[in-house]
């Protein structure tokens, strides 16, 4: 990631310490992971010690530090998707792309994550591809669904 | 956009708005609420602005996205007015007919009307659907009146004349006299009277205070703050600034999780707006009130739900709970005194301003007043935001306005108040539903998730969930916390897999008594599922442990599928199907699955067909050995 890019993330939040959380959470964004780099450079501006960052980097279920996959799938395990069958769409979801919760892919085509609920309770089970939402899904239909991705 | 510097500016600007508005001309609004979004309302959208153009409507008809008026279920939602008529499941291949019949021709496309399924009967008027007509939508029923994106509409419909009133013909001391005669109580999770917290800030000597929304909504299967702060983000706004004033403080927060991107747009828009109106930021309408906010977002962790741990957070550190000896509302953030509420309390606080107490505690019971939104999820025939009055019976909820358990199903329990709470059985269904009564019966109020749960689910399975889920979310700063639900999570994976053993449940018990010493109410209450699950389904526990057998059929390692010989009719649909190639079959011959192969998933009792039904489930009793090669032709 450009550092130029990174700079202006941190202005955009003033410089300001307390921003610390909204400035990772943009580059996560940006650039779906947070490279040493970035967060060197982060430590550097905002003159907080790298070991903070590292603690929130870690802590937050958001950030990821090593790359992601150029699809990221998330399969909501929320109680309301529970109760609907979410662990059988995961099931399906690993199945069909061959990594665990946490993983990556090894020609970095898909990323698979589980979270806690998606707010969209009343479509249960949900699962979300790049960020869109797909509602009631069976897991016969996953395959279909990922085989979409490029 | 020009400043309104003055309650009279803010009131001839309404009437501009209100002036405007034709209520003869007709308005397409389409719900763009996240759950609806995800059904394809965007689309939906689109296909109406075409599909006006091409008829050249575009002036005549007004088209907007409005927030989600809670019918989740049945979505894209999309109202015709004048007439109020409502269609559900809309697609867009369905927006020609409505554009052509009900706009042009004022006819009524039948196809997209709810159907009573009691009655067979279609209803036109979204307010006489049975799922709507049972509620009291006090504050959902907002939602779908405006644009989310829109500070005209909500001064359209009286927007911030609470807080023009409160500005200049109340003092804080009145405000906060008038909150607390509404007794309103926190909608977030403990039900704590919000004046009491108000109060203690106000009376903290420190002169820098702070007011934060609380819109982390960690609950899994709750979303009622989702729809409000997406669907009509000024209210939300409006609560807080009144909150403000009433504290002193001229500073606050809203914490927003970052997987609602569409709450943190609204929010941040209708901030924007509300600064260009002058009713955000120094001098606010002319009274000499300053009030400025920024909307923080959560990286994702349950456990910065928690107030001290939603303050640390705020100060850019990792949200970690820290003991309470001194209140939040005393030392919060930056150790300056901090009320936080929940979203919707805050939501409350426009309409007691506006209505007045007694408005308010018209509804609700002794001690839980007003109304209290619920998100009914599950299994459960209309699932979606609910409204009602606190005092209504759980069986209301669930049988009235939820239209009971799809499928035919016997209903098993109902959960409330998240990882925190409990399940209600099937012989509590007449509880009233308030912050007291809940916690009486073992489970919570919580922030008003509510999971209906039928005969196929497991309640050890949802109490091992509950402790799973926790597990990965407890901050690990104290040890009854942290050895604690692993230890439980070790004992309920051991009962789920058939490898439980007898005292396990008085382990458990013994367990849940230690974490009463953790530091946050999240160690403190994540016995809660564990021990209601106990209290009410004992027997489910008992036959894990002692029969190795599922009642409900659902703990995978202790169930087989089995094809009845009697029943299949070699119709091969399983064979072609599973996914392990499990089953042996071919033509004319009975189907006999390979236990060795089977890897559960439970592909062929899905694809079974009904009318054939030959696949089962079976546990707790050996598998019947598989007919023999010569005696499986048909
Ligand atoms: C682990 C944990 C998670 C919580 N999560 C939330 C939450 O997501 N939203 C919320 O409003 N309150 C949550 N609470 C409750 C808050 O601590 C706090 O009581 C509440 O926000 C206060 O607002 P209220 O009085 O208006 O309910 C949580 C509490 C705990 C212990
Ligand atoms: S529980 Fe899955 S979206 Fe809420």
């Amino acid at each position: 990631m450009d550092i130029k890019r990174i700079d202006e993330i941190i202005e955009k939040h003033d410089s300001e310490e307390s921003s610390l959380i909204q400035i990772l959470l943009d580059i996560q964004s940006e650039h779906h992971w947070l490279p040493k780099e970035a967060l060197n450079r982060v430590a550097e501006k905002l003159q907080v010690p790298l070991s903070r960052i590292q603690h929130i980097a870690t802590f937050y279920k958001a950030f990821s530090l090593v790359p992601k996959g150029r699809h990221e799938v998330h399969v909501c395990m929320g109680t309301a998707c529970h109760v609907r069958g979410a662990q059988r769409v995961l099931d399906a979801v690993q199945d069909a792309t061959g990594i665990k919760p946490g993983e990556t892919d090894a020609d970095l085509k898909f990323s698979l994550e589980t979270v806690n609920c998606l707010g969209c309770c009343a479509l249960g089970p949900v699962m979300e591809v790049d960020g869109k939402h797909h509602g009631n899904i069976a897991p016969s239909q996953i395959a279909s669904v990922l085989n979409n991705c490029d | 956009m020009t400043r309104l510097s003055s309650p009279e500016k803010l009131e001839c600007a309404r009437k501009e708005i209100v002036a405007k508005i034709d209520p003869s001309k007709p308005c397409i609004s389409v719900c763009a609420g996240a759950g609806c979004l995800a059904s394809g309302a965007a689309e939906v959208i689109a296909a109406f602005k075409t599909e006006l153009e091409f008829h050249g409507l575009t002036t005549e008809v007004n088209t907007r996205g409005t927030g989600c008026p809670g019918f989740c279920e049945r979505g894209p939602i999309v109202m015709i007015y004048p007439g109020e008529i409502c269609y559900l499941q809309v697609k867009p291949a369905d927006v020609p007919e409505i554009v052509s019949h009900t706009i042009k021709e004022k006819k009524v496309v039948e196809r997209l009307l709810y159907v009573n399924p009691a009655t067979g009967e279609k209803v036109t008027r979204e307010s006489e659907i049975p799922f709507y007509k049972n509620q009291q939508r006090n504050i959902l029923s907002e939602n779908i009146r405006l644009d989310s994106k829109s500070i005209d509409d909500y001064l359209a419909i009286g927007g911030y004349s609470a807080l023009s009133k409160v500005l200049f013909q109340m003092k804080p001391e009145d405000v906060m006299g008038e909150i607390k005669k509404s007794n309103l109580r926190g909608r977030g999770g403990g039900g704590f009277p919000a004046w009491r917290k108000w109060e203690e800030s106000r009376n903290a000597p420190d002169p820098i205070k702070y007011v934060i929304v609380n819109a982390d909504e960690g609950d899994p299967g709750a979303f009622m703050d989702r729809a409000l702060i997406e669907g009509n983000p000024h209210s939300i706004l409006e609560g807080l600034i009144i909150g403000a004033y009433a504290v002193g403080a001229h500073e606050g927060f809203i914490y927003v999780r970052q997987e609602y991107p569409l709450a943190v747009v609204n929010i941040n828009l209708a901030i924007r707006q509300a600064a260009e109106r002058g009713l955000v930021g120094k001098d606010i309408l002319g009274s000499g009130f300053d009030f400025t906010v920024k909307v923080h977002m959560g990286a994702g962790a349950f456990v910065c739900g928690e107030s001290s741990a939603l303050m640390t957070a705020l100060e850019g550190r990792a949200g970690e709970p820290r003991p309470k000896y001194i209140h939040t509302a005393v030392k919060g953030v930056w150790d300056h005194p901090s009320v936080l509420n929940n979203v919707e309390t805050w939501a409350n606080v426009p309409q007691i301003i506006n209505k007045g107490a007694d408005w308010f505690t018209q509804y609700g019971t002794e001690g839980s007043k007003g109304t209290k939104i619920f998100s009914l999820v599950g299994k459960i025939s209309n699932t979606g935001l609910v409204e009602v009055p606190m005092g209504v019976t759980l069986r209301e909820i669930i049988e009235k306005i939820g239209g009971g358990i799809p499928g035919g199903k016997k209903f098993k329990a109902v959960q409330t108040g998240g990882p925190s709470g409990g399940c209600i059985p099937e012989a509590q269904l007449d509880l009233v539903v308030d912050f007291d009564q809940l916690t009486k019966a073992g489970s919570m109020m919580g922030s008003g998730g509510m999971i209906v749960m039928d005969e196929d689910t497991c309640m050890v399975d949802i109490a091992r969930y509950f402790i799973d889920f926790l597990k990965d979310e407890s901050c690990g700063k104290c040890t009854p916390c942290r050895e604690g639900i692993r230890q439980m999570l070790r004992v309920l994976t051991n009962i789920t897999t058939g490898k439980g053993k007898e005292g396990d449940i008085e382990l458990l018990e013994e367990l849940a008594e230690s974490m009463g010493a953790a530091l946050c109410a999240l160690g403190k209450s994540a016995p809660n599922p564990v021990l209601s699950t106990i209290r009410y389904f004992r027997d489910e526990y008992e036959a894990h442990i002692r029969q190795q057998r599922c009642p409900a059929l659902a703990c995978k390692e202790m169930i087989a599928f089995h094809i009845d010989p009697a029943k299949c009719k070699a119709c091969g649909t399983c064979f072609k199907q599973c996914p392990a190639e499990a089953i042996e079959g071919g033509k004319k011959r009975i189907h006999v699955i390979d236990q060795e192969k089977c890897t559960k998933c439970g592909t062929c009792f899905d694809v079974c067909p009904k009318q054939f039904g030959a696949v089962g489930k079976i546990s707790g009793e050996p598998v019947p050995p598989p007919v023999p090669e010569e005696k499986r032709a048909l």
